[in-house]
């Protein structure tokens, strides 16, 4: 089995999971999507620890994060594909 | 893998069956707390449960309070009871309740007498139902004795990858097998509400869950002075990688499995519609919501940890499963069951399922889990407002 690095929940999701210890800037990436166990890669923008997300695609201001194919939140800063996904440009819709 | 059909427990008097044998002092209050205590420490074999309340409650509080109480002294896990509070009437309340288990159960009363004199008198009665609980063995008992509470904590994003999906998987393969499962945190559903709502297993139990869920969301929107980013996600939480409740809230909601919720519970009431997955109204703290869910019967508890929370309980027994692989080393400790092979694709959920049934079976057994191997036996009353 390919050596996987991130792990997106659902395929509709536009954020990943980083499962490796650490992922670095500009290194290509595999990630797997445990809905319809497909592999896609990525090219970091950051340095992005353990259990923290990666945009899977460009997000501006507003935009919807879905994970487990669901909303979790509102960005609030605009994020560029491959840049680390956290409480610094994404927000709660509910507090 | 075959799913082992039994499991050793203690048969208790009222046709339910304990994991453990404990034998318990507990305080009516907290002034009877070092009378307690006093009482375990004479009398081997037995442990007193303090805590911080039980006087001038009123209303929904005060009837909490007994349901707490009377619910722990209950719980099948508890072989014999002693009760010592400052006054015989809530005394009295809280044995004639324990009493219809048919377990041993006295009370004794500290006013007019003094710690010292109580002290003595508890502590003969303590050693009688020490010495006969010690006799007292595991027999086989089917699967279906289990009543399995599941919370999590100090959760991150691992936690809805891993470890909250393998107790799933587990309810999946037990719910069939006639255990009574419940899970809570009511709060912590927050962001994915309605999904959840479409588990109650009818139509008004949804109803049911999205009013619980609302007047807890209400209460918290009333008392919060900021955006509650110091409390949900804790800084735990965030560390973890966790941004937001809402993604808190889907992981969270990984323990159910694909099953559907029978009945949404009352803080501590105990589940009358038979086996099946019940929704309990609870905090998301883990001592508050553990100490709720032993208070309704529940015989030992599953608990998922992402950067490692280290609860235990006075009574249930707390196996603590982890999928994040730094959590495993570095806390070992405290680890039960490690699933971070998940992450590396090396387990499946299949598996992993699995491997908890096994863990599970072999704690309800007798095994010591790590918490209470390290000695944790938190017991944390929910209190509802301010004492009159």
């Amino acid at each position: 089995m390919a050596k996987t690095d991130i792990i997106i929940h659902d395929e509709k999701d536009n954020v990943g999971v980083v499962v490796i210890e650490k992922i670095t800037p500009n290194q290509n990436y595999s990630c797997w999507i445990m809905e319809n166990d497909k592999t896609v890669n990525i090219q970091s923008l950051n340095e992005i620890p353990l259990g923290h997300k990666i945009a899977m695609v460009d997000l501006n201001e507003g935009d919807t994060i879905l994970k487990y194919g669901h909303d979790i939140g509102k960005v609030v800063k605009s994020i560029k594909k491959g840049e680390h996904v956290h409480v610094h440009n994404v927000k709660t819709k509910k507090w | 893998m075959e799913i082992p059909k039994s499991f050793l427990g203690y048969k208790r008097e009222n046709g339910r069956v304990g994991t453990r044998n404990h034998v318990v002092i507990l305080p009516v209050d907290d002034i009877s707390n070092a009378c307690a205590e006093a009482v375990a420490n004479n009398i081997k074999g037995t442990f007193a449960i303090p805590h911080a309340y039980g006087r001038l409650q009123f209303g929904a509080d005060l009837k909490l309070f007994f349901d707490t109480m009377i619910g722990t002294g209950k719980n099948p896990n508890v072989a014999a009871v002693i009760v010592i509070g400052i006054e015989p009437k809530w005394t009295k309340r809280i044995v004639d309740a324990i009493a219809t288990t048919g377990k041993p159960v006295e009370g004794f009363s500290i006013e007019g007498a003094g710690d010292i004199k109580t002290t003595m008198k508890a502590s003969q009665k303590a050693q009688e139902f020490s010495q006969w609980a010690s006799e007292k063995q595991r027999e086989e008992c089917p699967l279906s004795d289990l009543w399995i509470s599941v919370k999590c904590g100090e959760s991150d994003t691992t936690s809805g990858m891993a470890a909250n999906p393998a107790v799933g998987n587990l309810m999946d393969k037990l719910e069939p097998l006639g255990v009574h499962l419940c899970f809570g945190e009511t709060s912590e559903l927050t962001g994915a509400e309605k999904i959840c709502a479409k588990r109650g297993a009818t139509p008004e139990t949804s109803e049911k869950f999205m009013k619980t869920w609302s007047d807890y969301n209400n209460f918290i929107l009333k008392e919060a002075t900021d955006d509650l980013s110091e409390s949900q996600p804790t800084a735990g939480n965030i560390a973890g990688g966790l941004t937001t409740i809402e993604e808190k809230a889907f992981g969270n909601f990984q323990k159910i499995g694909s099953r559907k919720f029978i009945d949404v519970l009352t803080p501590a009431e105990e589940p009358k519609k038979g086996p099946g997955l019940y929704f309990m109204d609870t905090s998301s703290a883990a001592g508050e919501c553990l100490t709720l869910q032993a208070a309704a019967g529940f015989n030992i508890h599953l608990f998922p940890t992402g950067q490692g929370n280290i609860i235990g309980n006075a009574i249930e027994p707390v196996i603590k499963l982890t999928g994040n692989p730094s959590t495993a080393v570095n806390m070992k400790e405290h680890i039960d069951l490690d699933v971070s092979k998940i992450l590396k694709r090396e387990m499946n959920m299949d598996q992993a399922g699995n491997e908890l049934i096994k863990t599970t079976i072999r704690a309800a057994s007798g095994r010591l889990t790590c918490a209470e191997a390290l000695g944790h036996k938190e017991f944390i009353m929910t209190k509802l407002y301010r004492s009159a």
